[in-house]
C-alpha cells in the first residue's frame, strides 16, 4: 500500500474508533443535566444519584473521547496536507471555532461539574453539567460543518489554487449541515438512551436491591431512545431525498442501481459485480425507491452508469466517479436495518417502562444488555456510507481525495503511525470496557465514587 | 497592522497560553512518580491540576485550529513535516488523557502506579517534543519551493534541538514545582518547595545553553530586538524565581517562572517574525504570514469570532480556577 491507502485506513480507524464514544457524549450530557436540574427543582435525591451514577460512566467515555479527539485536530495536517492547503481557508475556520467555543466551554466546565459538587450551590452546579452539554453539542455542529462542506460545497469561490470562503453564513447555513447535525444530535439521544436502558436491564436482572433509581433510569433511558430513534429516522429519510438532489452518485451506490429506473425498486439484497456494473441477484420491492424518494409510486432515480456519464461530462472524461458501491450498498443497509431494529426495542422498552413494575424475562433484559452496541454499529456503518459514498471525492465536485494525501511522509512513517493509533486504540479500549462493566455494576445507592471520594 | 500580523500575535498568544498551562501541568506530571512517595500523596498531585488540565490542553487544540484557519500552509507544512515526532506527542496526549481519568478507578496500586508511569511519560514526550519542535523552527528546516518539507525524521533531532528539548523539561519541571508549592498544604509542600530548589540550577544552566547556543545558530535571533528583549526578560525572571523560592515566596516565585515561560516564548515567535518556517533550503522557500495565510475574508471573519470568543474564555477559565484555590492536602477530599 502507499502513502495514500494507509492515510486513508488511518483516517477510517480513527474516526470510526473516535465516533464510538461522540454520540453518547452528545446524548448522556444532555440527559445528566435534564436529571440534575430534575434534582434540583423537585428535590428528589433519586434523579441527584442518577447525574453522579450516569456521570461517572460518561467520565470514562469522555476521557477517551476527547484523548482520541486530539488525533482528529492534527491528523489533516500530518497526512492531508494537500488537502489542508486546499481547503484550509474554509476547514480550519471551522475547526478553530470548534476550539474557542466549544471545547474551552466543555473541558471547563466538565473540570468544575466533576470537582465542584461541594463548591457550587446546586443551581449553579446544574448549571455546569448545561454548559458542557451545551459545549459537547456546539462542537458537533463546527465540525459537521466542515464535514457538510465536503459533501455540499457552498459560500466559496476558486482562487488562488484553493477553495476560498466568500460567504461565512452560506457555510453554517449549508442545507446538508441542518439535517446532517440533527440527525447526529438524535442519534446522541439513541446512543445514551440505549446505554441506559443496557445498564439499568443488567440491574433488573441481577435484582439489585436498590432499584428504584434504575426503574427511573429505564423509564428515561427508553423514552429518550424512542424519541431520538423516531426522529433519527424521519431525518435520514429527508437526507436520502436531498441526497438525490445534492449527490446522487451516493444515493445509486448505496441501492446498488446501475441502471436508471422509472419507477424504480427499492433493493433488499444484491450481489454486487462492480467490475461488470450489476447486480448478478437483486431482490427488489418494486416502486418503493420510487417512493422514498419522490412520496410517490413513480419518479425516475438515476442510475449509476448514467451519473457516470454525466459526471465524465462534467468533470472531465477518463476517470472514474463510481465509489466502492459493495460497500456503500452494505454500509447503507446496515445503518439502516439497525435503525429500524432499535425503533423496536425502544418502543418495547418505552411500554414496559410505563408500568409500576418493569417486567421482563431474563432473555429480554439480556437483549437490552447487548443491545448497548447497537446505536455503535449504526452509527459506525452511517458514517462509513456517508464518507465511502462521496469517492472518489475529497470535497465533492472539486477536489479528488488521492490529491490531498501528504507529500512529505513516506510509506514507513504512515505504516508506523497506522500501526500505532490502532495498537494503542485496542488496548484503550480494553481498559475503557473493564472500567464500564466495573462501575456499571455498582448500586446508586453505594456512593458511586467510593473508590474516588476516600483519600 | 494587517490583520497577518494580528492572527500571528494571536497563534503566538495562544502557544504563550499554552506552555504557560500546561508547562506547569507537564512539570507537574513528570513530577508526580518521584515526588509521591504513596498513592494518596499522589492522588493529591494530581489533584492539583484535576479539575484544569483538560481545559490547559484545549489551548493546544486552538492554537492547532488557529493555524489551520489562519495559516493553512504553516499547519499543512509543519504537521506533515514533524510527522513522526507529532506521532509520538500524540500518543503521549492520549495515554496522559486516559490515565489521569482511569487511575483511580480501580483499586490496585499495580494499576495506579502503571497509569501515573503513563501520566509521566505522556508529560516528559510532549515537553520534550515541544522543545525539540521549537527550537527546529527557529534553525530553520529543508523545505522546498512547493513548502514541503524535505528532511526525514532523523534531521530533526540535531543537537540544537535536542538542547531545546531538555531545556523545555527543566523549565517545566521547576515551573510544576512552584505551582505545586502553591497549590499542596501540609508537609507535601515543603517537598514542593524542595523541588523547585532543587530545580532551578538546572534550569537557569540549560537556559543559559539554549540562549547563547540561539544566539550563535539563529542568526534572525540577534536581529530581532524584541527577542533580545525577551531573552533578557525571562533570564532576569528565571533567576529571581529561584531567589523568591529560596526566600520562601512561592507565589512571587510562580509569578516569575511565569513570565520565563512567557517570554521564552515571545523569544520563539519574534525570532520567527515575519517568518512562520525557515527553510534551510534557500530563504525563498520560507513560509511567511503572507504567503501561508488564508484569505482575507477568512481572516477578518476569525478576528470576530476571536474577539468576541476569547473574552469569555479567559474570564471563566480564571474562574474556574478561583473555585478551586484552596490547597489540597492528602486528607482533602479527591475526586482523581
Amino acid at each position: 500500500m502507499g502513502v495514500l491507502e494507509l492515510s486513508r485506513w488511518q483516517f477510517a480507524i480513527t474516526t470510526v474508533y473516535h465516533f464510538f464514544f461522540v454520540p453518547l457524549t452528545l446524548g448522556l450530557t444532555i440527559a445528566i443535566a435534564l436529571m440534575e436540574t430534575k434534582y434540583v427543582r423537585t428535590g428528589d435525591e433519586d434523579y441527584k444519584k442518577m447525574a453522579k451514577f450516569w456521570g461517572h460512566l460518561f467520565l470514562i467515555n469522555f476521557a477517551i473521547g476527547v484523548a482520541t479527539g486530539i488525533v482528529q485536530e492534527f491528523q489533516f495536517g500530518m497526512n492531508w496536507s494537500e488537502y489542508s492547503r486546499f481547503m484550509g481557508d474554509i476547514f480550519g475556520a471551522p475547526l478553530a471555532i470548534e476550539a474557542l467555543l466549544a471545547f474551552y466551554m466543555e473541558s471547563t466546565f466538565i473540570g468544575v461539574w466533576v470537582f465542584g459538587w461541594k463548591r457550587l450551590s446546586p443551581k449553579a452546579h446544574a448549571a455546569t453539567a448545561w454548559l458542557v452539554a451545551a459545549g459537547s453539542n456546539l462542537s458537533a455542529i463546527w465540525i459537521l460543518s466542515a464535514n457538510s462542506f465536503m459533501q455540499q460545497p457552498v459560500g466559496y469561490e476558486l482562487a488562488n489554487g484553493r477553495a476560498q470562503m466568500v460567504d461565512f453564513w452560506a457555510i453554517i447555513g449549508n442545507p446538508h449541515l441542518w439535517l446532517q447535525f440533527p440527525h447526529i444530535f438524535t442519534a446522541g439521544m439513541v446512543q445514551a438512551g440505549f446505554f441506559m436502558m443496557g445498564v439499568s436491564a443488567w440491574h433488573f436482572l441481577h435484582k439489585t436491591k436498590n432499584i428504584t433509581p434504575f426503574k427511573k433510569s429505564i423509564r428515561f433511558g427508553s423514552t429518550y431512545a424512542l424519541i431520538g430513534i423516531v426522529l433519527v429516522i424521519l431525518i435520514g429519510h429527508f437526507q436520502a431525498q436531498h441526497l438525490l438532489e445534492t449527490q446522487p452518485m451516493k444515493l445509486a451506490a448505496g441501492e446498488a442501481l446501475w441502471e436508471t429506473e422509472n419507477p424504480a425498486g427499492e433493493s433488499l439484497f444484491a450481489i454486487i459485480d462492480q467490475d461488470n456494473h450489476k447486480n448478478t441477484v437483486d431482490l427488489k420491492i418494486p416502486g418503493f425507491l420510487s417512493f422514498l424518494a419522490y412520496d410517490s409510486f413513480s419518479g425516475e432515480v438515476k442510475g449509476i452508469n448514467d451519473l457516470q456519464k454525466e459526471y465524465e461530462q462534467k468533470y472531465g472524461a477518463g476517470k472514474n466517479y463510481i465509489p466502492n458501491v459493495w460497500l456503500s450498498y452494505w454500509s447503507f443497509r446496515i445503518m439502516v436495518f439497525v435503525g429500524f431494529l432499535m425503533l423496536l426495542l425502544a418502543f418495547i422498552a418505552f411500554i414496559k417502562s410505563r408500568k409500576e413494575e418493569f417486567n421482563c424475562k431474563p432473555l429480554g433484559l439480556k437483549t437490552f444488555i447487548w443491545s448497548i452496541g447497537l446505536p455503535i454499529l449504526s452509527v459506525a456503518f452511517g458514517w462509513i456510507f456517508t464518507e465511502a459514498g462521496r469517492q472518489p471525492w475529497l470535497v465533492f465536485g472539486l477536489f479528488r481525495t488521492e490529491d490531498g494525501v501528504s507529500k512529505a511522509v513516506s510509506v514507513g512513517e504512515a505504516w508506523t503511525t497506522l500501526i500505532g493509533f490502532t495498537i494503542l486504540y485496542a488496548i484503550l479500549i480494553v481498559f475503557t470496557i473493564q472500567l464500564w462493566v466495573k462501575y456499571a455494576k455498582h448500586d446508586m445507592e453505594l456512593e458511586p465514587e467510593t473508590s474516588t471520594s476516600e483519600a | 497592522m494587517d490583520l497577518n500580523i494580528l492572527w500571528f500575535i494571536l497563534i503566538t498568544v495562544l502557544f504563550i497560553g499554552y506552555f504557560f498551562l500546561e508547562g506547569f501541568d507537564y512539570g507537574v506530571g513528570m513530577l508526580l512518580p518521584f515526588m509521591g512517595k504513596d498513592d494518596a500523596e499522589r492522588r493529591a498531585i494530581i489533584n492539583t491540576i484535576g479539575p484544569h488540565w483538560d481545559g490547559n490542553e484545549v489551548w493546544l487544540l486552538t492554537a492547532g485550529g488557529a493555524s489551520f484557519a489562519a495559516f493553512p500552509n504553516f499547519y499543512a507544512t509543519l504537521f506533515s513535516g514533524f510527522y513522526l515526532p507529532l506521532f509520538l506527542m500524540l500518543l503521549g496526549l492520549i495515554v496522559r488523557a486516559v490515565a489521569f481519568e482511569y487511575r483511580s478507578k480501580e483499586d490496585s496500586l499495580k494499576w495506579r502506579y502503571n497509569w501515573d508511569w503513563m501520566i509521566f511519560l505522556g508529560s516528559f514526550i510532549p515537553a520534550f517534543l515541544w522543545g525539540v519542535a521549537v527550537s527546529n523552527l527557529l534553525i530553520g528546516v529543508p523545505i522546498d519551493s512547493t513548502m514541503t518539507y524535505t528532511g526525514g525524521f532523523f534531521n530533526l533531532l540535531n543537537p540544537y534541538a535536542l538542547v531545546g528539548g531538555i531545556t523545555f523539561v527543566v523549565l517545566f519541571l521547576f515551573h510544576g514545582s512552584l505551582f505545586l508549592s502553591l497549590k499542596l498544604g501540609g508537609e507535601m509542600r515543603d517537598k514542593a518547595k524542595e523541588s523547585a530548589n532543587k530545580y532551578w540550577i538546572p534550569a537557569v544552566v540549560m537556559a543559559v545553553i539554549f540562549v547563547v547556543y540561539t544566539y550563535f545558530a539563529v542568526p534572525s535571533f540577534s536581529a530581532s530586538a524584541v527577542a533580545l528583549i525577551s531573552a533578557l526578560i525571562a533570564a532576569v525572571a528565571l533567576i529571581l524565581a529561584g531567589i523568591y523560592a529560596k526566600g520562601g515566596k512561592m507565589g512571587l516565585g510562580f509569578i516569575m517562572s511565569s513570565l520565563t515561560v512567557v517570554f521564552v516564548t515571545i523569544l520563539a515567535f519574534a525570532t520567527l517574525y515575519p517568518n512562520l518556517m525557515f527553510s534551510s533550503t534557500s530563504p525563498a522557500n520560507n513560509l511567511t504570514i503572507y504567503n501561508a495565510s488564508a484569505s482575507p475574508y477568512t481572516l477578518t471573519v476569525m478576528s470576530y469570532v476571536a474577539l468576541i470568543l476569547v473574552p469569555f474564555v479567559l474570564v471563566y477559565q480564571a474562574w474556574s480556577y478561583i473555585i478551586f484555590k484552596k490547597r489540597i492536602t492528602k486528607d482533602s477530599e479527591m475526586t482523581y
